[in-house]
Parts: structure tokens; C-alpha cells; sequence
């Protein structure tokens, strides 16, 4: 390969830039093992299985990560499949409010949620569960864009009036038509909510429930070690996550890329 | 077809302007909430304090909140009850403020995990004195009147005076105020918290304005001390913690009396942790006690009140090197643990305590001027 | 009806969106009785309140421009790669992680780094003698602040411009270089003038993205208020200040107006740069 300006101009941006975000990660690494005397200490790593108001916050995590991917599906795949089939006048109007999320910061969001949040906890209990209503909401703007890119991939309105056509309900024609056909988009969907949901602190934390943030964050003030050992096994698992999505996500790709 | 929409888009938006008036849920009606407990003013509501102890226990459980064990020697406290009674104590949210502690009240009405009792700084406690149930511990006669409200709703439970804590192996002793103006403290001056939000911060203010020419009511040479501070290069804008005492990051730390002195036995040998009331500016404030109205374990928290008012309870506060309310009564009547007593940080001259005309002036002109000294 | 089936979805949205965010546009316009009063945006618009919609509003920009400018290089030397190859896979993986999931732990990496016990404080004092707190305790501040907000400011500029840099199609560039161009020529000509539009729409993105930002700085700063959202979370949690919750909605509408603003540029953007996809 011959040494062209572009490519030392490449390599000098990815040299630095990697360093610049590789770095934090190392030091991040280098203090969760701090030691007495330069020697590497895990007790940190092994703090996180002893910390039970930690695991207690993971556990509450990963469950709201799951409702909350499949109170978005089950909210919008129907209502999205229905409005390019049957009422395409609305699709501005959802379409406009699944990306309103997007302009009102969460940090607002909470202010107003706090009061709602009272009746919510009076009918239904107080657990952190109850977030689930407003992670699905936060979710929307990037779910939205991932299913409707999957809706468009495919000829939805042909297959609809096919099935339709050879005597299925409208319920066999979401479940075994659509959503086979899109899968990649509902997996890609799940993926992002999983990470947004998993790393969400706003809401959870002006509300007072202990998810993971809110917990990393208390866990912060007394135990920096343990805190940022938390801190980089998040990281580390949300990019697995994310990076195991782009091999979900190929074939959308090589679809655009023809046109 | 856009007419209908705006037409459906201006109605939806004038519903939904009309139901933000809507107001809290309604009270639950728990299993806890109209019981002869929650109504009672006294131990001799119940038949005595052995019925007291008695109905306690059938409840079994006391939800309390924002109680680090190493603040006024809760920890102790904690276990104390929990042994003498059998009665398991669940404590959320050590690291919370007074605000926290009502909103928490707030937000878990009605429910099991309501916090049953809080501790709040004085103008929390007056804020809010209409969640409280009123009710007069045997110890009552005490409690000096201009520490407790006359119906019991809320009284002082212990006190301090704010102090700096310092590492005496990295930086010089300060003895005043102004000492911590000197380039020796450089980049290790910590505030224990910001005074827009937490009330203990607030009062490092007030000590820091006392020891510069001020007075209870005149806040601004406290936040001038700071902006002066932070031009020096002494000013940490962060949080300290034990964690970074130890560390090292904050050598020094402006905190009530008891915190930093329990930071003295809890990091003896590792660091040489001092405690100094600055001569010329003693502010001291009382914490308050008070029973949340609807605590879902009415009994247990009537009893934990006993508990805390009681010798036993107030000693383990002395402990703590905090001032319990009952100090005076104590020493007159000889049952206060007298070595304690003696390791309280010195106190000589006027003490200062706000009142709360005081204290609500001052706030108006810190809040209008701290982020201007010190942002 | 047809109707029905989106009656759930639009019920759902309408209660825990629209209902909170009306509560709080609503709020900002009213005082502790809840008549109606504007006094509570003439408070914002003097003293601390303004400075921080100052502070957010720099911090936000200046955060926009160190993210675009480096998070467009980066970009760059990703589009030139191979599609299906690692360094996109983790690039993009990396870049969504940090952009989308960074908040607490962005901060605690921070403070790992270049925290009073970091490693790089450290390296450097150990090797140098370089103490980088010599003059302050400029992590807290707005320097520290932009710094931390720039990962994850590069990595959402890198997710939101590389699919403009896609759909630089490679026969373009071979085109200007038959015509006799150089790379300069088709970055002047061409490239240049193509990716304008992505590239300022991304800088809204970017400068809307970190005026909203509210969890790096908050597990950062304890101390203090600098910038509009940790303001929020005063009035949500200070025990000093009672009562001012319309106050701080107030602050939350002024937000919803400087983000709004920002977005619908950026959706007039959008719309020219669909011209070229």
C-alpha cells in the first residue's frame, strides 16, 4: 500500500482521537485496581457482587430494560403497521410525537412528571417498575426511527391485503407477517432501548428510585473505586451490546446502499 | 381534514391545561393511617410506655431516612433500638437532605414504605409542620422551650456548632475564620456541601460571616469570606466525604462539630483529624425530631421518639459528639455519661443560634449573591 | 372505526408527554397560588439565572464545535474504511455507547482522568511535576465541564454525520478527478458544499444535545449550579430554598424554547439535505 497524504492524515486522526477516548477507559481500569503500594488490588471488581443495594439496582435495571423494550413494541408496532395501512393522515402526528421526546430535555420532562408520578404510585404501588411508562416514552424517538425504517424495507400494503385476502385476521397479519419481516428493525429497536434504559439517570434519580445510575452515582460519594469499577463494566457492556447490534443491522444496509 | 386536527389539537392542549389542576391523590386509607396510634399524643395514650413498647413491637418494622451512621452516632442509635426492642429498622437514603426526606414522605404515601419519623434542619421542619403528628415524649419538660413547637408537632433532638475540621499533619491549626485565608490552605478549604441547598452548608456560611465582621443577620461579609477564598485559590467546590478526607482531596472542612469529630475516631491512625470551633463565631443549630402523620408504623415511631429522648438515647447522641437537647437536664440530674460530656469540642463566649426571621432574611441574600461570589 | 386502534398509543403519549410537559409550560406561567403572573420570567432574566443560561448556552456551543470539528474528522477516516470492517463496527458501537448511554459513568471516567487522584494528575505530577490544580478546581467549572461533555459530544456528531459521508457517492470524486481536479478542488466543489448542510444541521444537534444534558454534570458538580439544569435540580432538592417550584418551571420552559429553536433549524436542514439522498 503506498504511503498517500490521505492516508497519514487518516491515521494521525485515528491515533489521536483513539488515544483521547482509549485513555479515560485505561485510567478508569488503573484506579478500580489501585493498591497499597502500587501493587493491583480487585476488591473493587469483588465489591460490586457484595454491594447489595447495588445488585438490587441492577436487577431493577434490567427488568425495567425489558418492559419498557416491550411496552414500546407492543405500543408501537401495531399503531405504526396501522397507520401506514389504514390512516395515513395521522402519520405526521405520530411521527411528530415520537420524536417530540427529543426537544424536552429530560431534566424538564421530570418536573412535570413528579405530580403525575404521585397518582401513578398511588394506584399501582411505589416501585421503580413504575418508570417504565416514561423510559417508553424517552425510548420512542430512536425506536420510531428504527421500525419505521423497517416498515419501509418492506412492501407492507401488498403483504397485508395478500393475507387479508386469503382469510387472516388482523392479528395473524401482525404477528406472523409483519413482524417476522421487520425483526431486524424490532431487534435493533430493543437493543438501543436496553442501552438508553440501562443508562438513564435523570428521571430515576429526581424521582427518587434506586436504578443503576442513581446507585453508581450515591456509590460515587463514599467509594470511588467501586464506583468506577461500576462505571467501566457499564461501558464495557452497553458497547457489547451496541456492537453486536451493527452485525443485527447489516442486511438494512446493503439494501440503501444500492439505490 | 387540517381543520379537524388543529380543532382536535387545541382540544386535547385545553384538556390538558384544565388537568394540571388536578390536585395530590387522595390519602390511602392504610391499615396504619386511623388507628388509635396514629392519634396518639403521648405514652399515656396508650395505657403507658409498656404498651407503647408492646404495640411497637406487634408493628415490628420503623422506616427511617437520611440517617448516615456516622452523623450524630446513628449508627449506634440504630442498633441500639433495633437490639433493646426487636423491632427491625429499615433506613433509606442515608446520604438525603431535610427536602429529600419530605419528599420521599410525599411521594410514598400511603404506601409501607413511607418514612415513619424525620430528622429535619429547623426551617424544613417549620416549612412543613402540617405532615407532623404531635406528640409529647415523656421527657418532654426538658426540652427548652424555644427548641420545640408548643404542640409537639416537631422539637430539637440534638445540636452542634459549626466547626472546621482539619488534617493537622498537612495543614497549620486555624483558630479563626480568617486563618483559612492564608496560602498554607491552598486548594484545601471544603465546604461541606452548597449552602443554596443544604442547610448545614448554609450555616458554614453564617459561622464564616460571624467570624467576619457579620452577624445573624448579616450574611454578606460570609459570602464576601468565600468569594475572598476562592480568589486565594483555598476554595474546593466539592463535596467532602469520608472517603475523601481519607484520600486526602479535602484536608480541611467546614461541617458541624459532631460529623467532624466522628471523622477523628473513625480515621485515627490514618489521618490526624482535628476539630476547632473558630473562636469569636459560634453558630450552633438544633436538628429536629418529628412523626410523619400518616407513617404507616405509628406505634414504632412514637417508640423511637421515646427511645431517642430517653438517657439512654441521648447519651448515645452524646456519644456522637453532638449536643443533645437535653444536655442541661442531664448534668443537673447526673445520669449524663460525663466522660462524653467532657470530649465535646470547647465552646467559650456568645453562641449564636438564628432564628428563623434571621434565617429566612440571610437565605434571600445568599441565594442572590452566593453564585456570583463563587461560581 | 379505524381510529380506535390509535386511540391507545396517542392516550399513552398524551399522558406521560404531553400531560407533564403542559404542567410545566403551564407552571412557568404561574405564581404559588396559581393565578396567572409573569413574574417569574422576569425573575429569570436577571442575575444568576441569566448567567447560567449564559454558561449553558457557551458550554453547549463551544461543546457543539470541538464535537463537530473532531467528530467529523473521525468520521471522515471512518467512511474512507471498509463498511463490514472492525474499526466502523466499533467506531460506531463506541460512538453510541458514549453518545446515548454516557452520563454517569462518562463522569466518573472523567474524574478517573483528570480527578484530584486521576491517573493522567498522577502520571503527570509523578513524571512532570506538573500540577493541573494549581490554579483551581477547574474540573467542576466550565472548562472541566466542556471537556467532559466533548466524549460524548465527538461520538453523537460521529452517529449522526456518517451517513452524510455515505452518501458522498465514490463516483462523484472520480469524476472531478477526470475533469482534472485535485482532492482540494473536489472538497472545495463538491464534498465541501454537500456535507455543508449535514454539518450545520449536526452542530443544532449537537448544540441542543448538550444544552439538555443534565446527568454528566450533575454526578460531577455537587457544588454548585453553573449551568440551567443543575439550576432545575436546586429546586427539586434544596431544602434552603422552599417553595419556588414554578420558579424552576419556568427555567424548564426557557429550556423547551433554546432546544425547540434549535431543533426546528435542524429539521429545516433535514430538508435540504434530502435533496441530495
Amino acid at each position: 500500500m503506498a504511503v498517500t497524504t490521505k492516508g497519514v492524515l487518516r491515521a494521525i486522526v485515528l491515533v489521536v482521537l483513539g488515544a483521547y477516548f482509549i485513555l479515560p477507559l485505561v485510567a478508569m481500569a488503573e484506579f478500580s485496581t489501585r493498591g497499597v503500594g502500587g501493587a493491583r488490588n480487585f476488591d473493587s471488581w469483588t465489591g460490586i457482587f457484595a454491594d447489595s443495594d447495588l445488585t438490587d439496582s441492577i436487577i431493577a435495571s434490567v427488568q425495567l430494560a425489558v418492559t419498557s423494550s416491550l411496552l414500546m413494541l407492543v405500543l408501537l408496532v401495531p399503531t405504526m403497521t396501522w397507520i401506514r395501512l389504514r390512516l395515513p393522515q395521522l402519520r405526521r402526528l405520530v411521527e411528530f410525537l415520537c420524536l417530540l421526546p427529543v426537544a424536552i430535555p429530560a431534566i424538564v420532562l421530570v418536573v412535570g412528571l413528579a405530580p403525575l408520578y404521585a397518582w401513578v404510585n398511588y394506584f399501582l404501588g411505589y416501585s421503580s417498575l413504575t418508570l417504565t411508562f416514561v423510559y417508553t416514552v424517552l425510548v420512542l424517538p430512536f425506536a420510531y426511527r428504527a421500525i419505521d425504517a423497517g416498515l419501509s424495507a418492506i412492501d407492507l400494503k401488498t403483504l397485508a391485503e395478500a393475507a387479508r385476502s386469503l382469510g387472516a385476521s388482523w392479528g395473524t397479519v401482525l404477528w406472523r407477517i409483519v413482524v417476522p419481516n421487520i425483526r431486524t428493525a424490532l431487534l435493533g429497536a430493543s437493543l438501543l432501548s436496553v442501552a438508553l434504559v440501562l443508562g438513564e439517570f435523570t428521571i430515576a434519580s429526581l424521582l427518587n428510585f434506586d436504578t443503576l445510575q442513581p446507585q453508581v452515582n450515591l456509590i460515587g460519594k463514599r467509594n470511588a473505586g467501586l464506583s468506577i469499577a461500576v462505571s467501566l463494566a457499564c461501558l464495557v457492556f452497553a458497547f457489547v451490546l451496541l456492537f453486536l447490534l451493527s452485525y443485527v443491522g447489516r442486511r438494512r444496509r446493503v439494501t440503501v446502499a444500492d439505490d | 381534514m387540517n381543520q379537524t386536527r388543529v380543532a382536535r389539537l387545541i382540544g386535547v392542549g385545553a384538556l390538558a391545561v384544565a388537568l394540571t389542576a388536578c390536585g395530590t391523590p387522595p390519602p390511602k386509607e392504610g391499615a396504619a393511617g386511623g388507628t388509635a396510634a396514629a392519634a396518639a399524643k403521648s405514652a399515656a395514650d396508650f395505657g403507658g410506655l409498656d404498651k407503647l413498647v408492646e404495640a411497637a413491637k406487634k408493628e415490628g418494622k420503623l422506616n427511617v431516612i437520611a440517617l448516615p451512621p456516622d452523623w450524630a452516632n446513628y449508627g449506634e442509635m440504630l442498633k441500639a433500638f433495633e437490639a433493646k426492642y426487636d423491632i427491625k429498622i429499615d433506613s433509606a437514603q442515608p446520604d438525603g437532605s431535610s427536602a429529600d426526606e419530605i419528599k420521599a414522605a410525599q411521594q410514598l404515601k400511603g404506601g409501607d414504605r413511607a418514612p415513619d419519623v424525620f430528622d429535619l434542619g429547623l426551617n424544613v421542619a417549620v416549612a412543613n409542620k402540617d405532615m407532623f403528628a404531635p406528640y409529647k415524649v415523656a421527657t418532654w419538660d426538658d426540652i427548652a422551650v424555644e427548641l420545640k413547637d408548643a404542640d409537639g408537632r416537631y422539637y430539637g433532638d440534638y445540636g452542634g456548632f459549626m466547626s472546621i475540621g482539619y488534617d493537622a499533619g498537612k495543614v497549620p491549626a486555624p483558630t479563626t475564620v480568617a486563618d483559612l485565608l492564608k496560602p498554607e490552605y491552598g486548594n484545601k478549604v471544603a465546604l461541606n456541601g452548597d449552602p443554596t441547598q443544604a442547610g448545614a452548608a448554609f450555616t458554614g456560611v453564617v459561622m464564616a460571616s460571624i467570624g467576619s465582621g457579620g452577624s445573624a443577620d448579616d450574611i454578606a461579609p460570609g459570602v464576601e469570606f468565600f468569594k475572598k477564598l476562592k480568589q486565594a485559590g483555598n476554595f474546593l467546590p466539592v463535596d467532602p466525604s469520608p472517603a475523601s478526607i481519607e484520600s486526602g482531596q479535602t484536608p480541611v472542612v467546614i461541617d458541624w462539630d459532631y460529623t467532624n469529630a466522628a471523622q477523628t475516631a473513625k480515621l485515627a491512625g490514618k489521618v490526624d483529624w482535628k476539630t476547632v470551633v473558630p473562636s469569636g463565631a459560634q453558630v450552633g443549630a438544633y436538628y429536629n425530631q418529628a412523626i410523619n402523620k400518616d407513617a404507616p408504623h405509628p406505634a414504632a415511631a412514637r417508640l423511637w421518639q421515646e427511645f431517642l429522648y430517653s438517657d439512654e438515647g441521648q447519651n448515645i447522641y452524646l456519644k456522637g459528639l453532638s449536643r443533645p437537647v437535653r444536655l442541661d437536664a442531664m448534668v443537673k440530674s447526673g445520669k449524663v455519661d460525663a466522660a462524653a460530656n467532657a470530649k465535646l469540642p470547647k465552646t467559650e463566649g456568645k453562641q449564636v443560634f438564628q432564628t428563623q426571621e434571621q434565617a429566612d432574611k440571610t437565605k434571600a441574600v445568599l441565594t442572590a449573591t452566593w453564585a456570583q461570589a463563587v461560581g | 372505526m379505524a381510529w380506535l386502534v390509535a386511540v391507545p398509543f396517542l392516550a399513552y403519549v398524551g399522558v406521560f408527554l404531553v400531560y407533564p410537559t403542559v404542567l410545566v409550560l403551564a407552571g412557568a406561567f404561574q405564581d404559588a397560588d396559581g393565578g396567572f403572573t409573569l413574574s417569574n420570567l422576569t425573575t429569570l432574566t436577571g442575575g444568576v439565572y441569566l448567567q447560567a443560561f449564559w454558561r449553558s448556552v457557551e458550554l453547549s456551543a463551544l461543546s457543539a464545535l470541538f464535537g463537530a470539528v473532531f467528530g467529523a474528522l473521525l468520521s471522515w477516516a471512518v467512511a474512507v474504511g471498509n463498511p463490514e470492517g472492525l474499526l466502523r463496527r466499533t467506531v460506531v458501537a463506541g460512538a453510541g455507547v458514549l453518545a446515548q448511554f454516557g452520563g454517569v459513568p462518562l463522569a466518573f471516567a472523567f474524574l478517573a482522568t483528570v480527578g484530584f487522584q486521576g491517573f493522567l494528575t498522577r502520571f503527570l505530577r509523578d513524571t512532570f511535576g506538573l500540577d493541573l490544580f494549581s490554579g483551581s478546581a477547574w474540573i467542576f467549572e466550565l472548562p472541566g465541564l466542556t471537556l467532559v461533555y466533548t466524549f460524548f459530544q465527538i461520538p453523537l456528531m460521529v452517529i449522526v454525520f456518517l451517513p452524510a459521508l455515505d452518501g458522498l457517492r465514490p463516483q462523484w470524486r472520480e469524476a472531478t478527478e477526470s475533469l482534472g481536479g485535485s482532492a482540494w478542488t473536489y472538497w472545495r466543489h463538491v464534498g465541501g458544499p454537500i456535507l455543508l448542510s449535514p454539518f450545520l444541521g449536526a452542530l443544532l444537534l449537537l448544540f441542543a444535545n448538550a444544552f439538555s444534558a443534565y446527568a454528566t454534570a450533575a454526578a460531577l458538580v455537587s457544588q454548585g449550579s453553573p449551568i440551567v439544569p443543575l439550576q432545575i435540580r436546586g429546586f427539586l432538592t434544596s431544602e434552603v430554598l422552599l417553595g419556588q417550584e414554578n420558579l424552576g418551571k419556568a427555567l424548564g420552559l426557557g429550556m423547551v424554547v433554546v432546544v425547540t429553536i434549535a431543533m426546528g433549524l435542524y429539521a429545516l436542514l433535514q430538508k435540504r439535505v434530502s435533496k441530495w439522498q
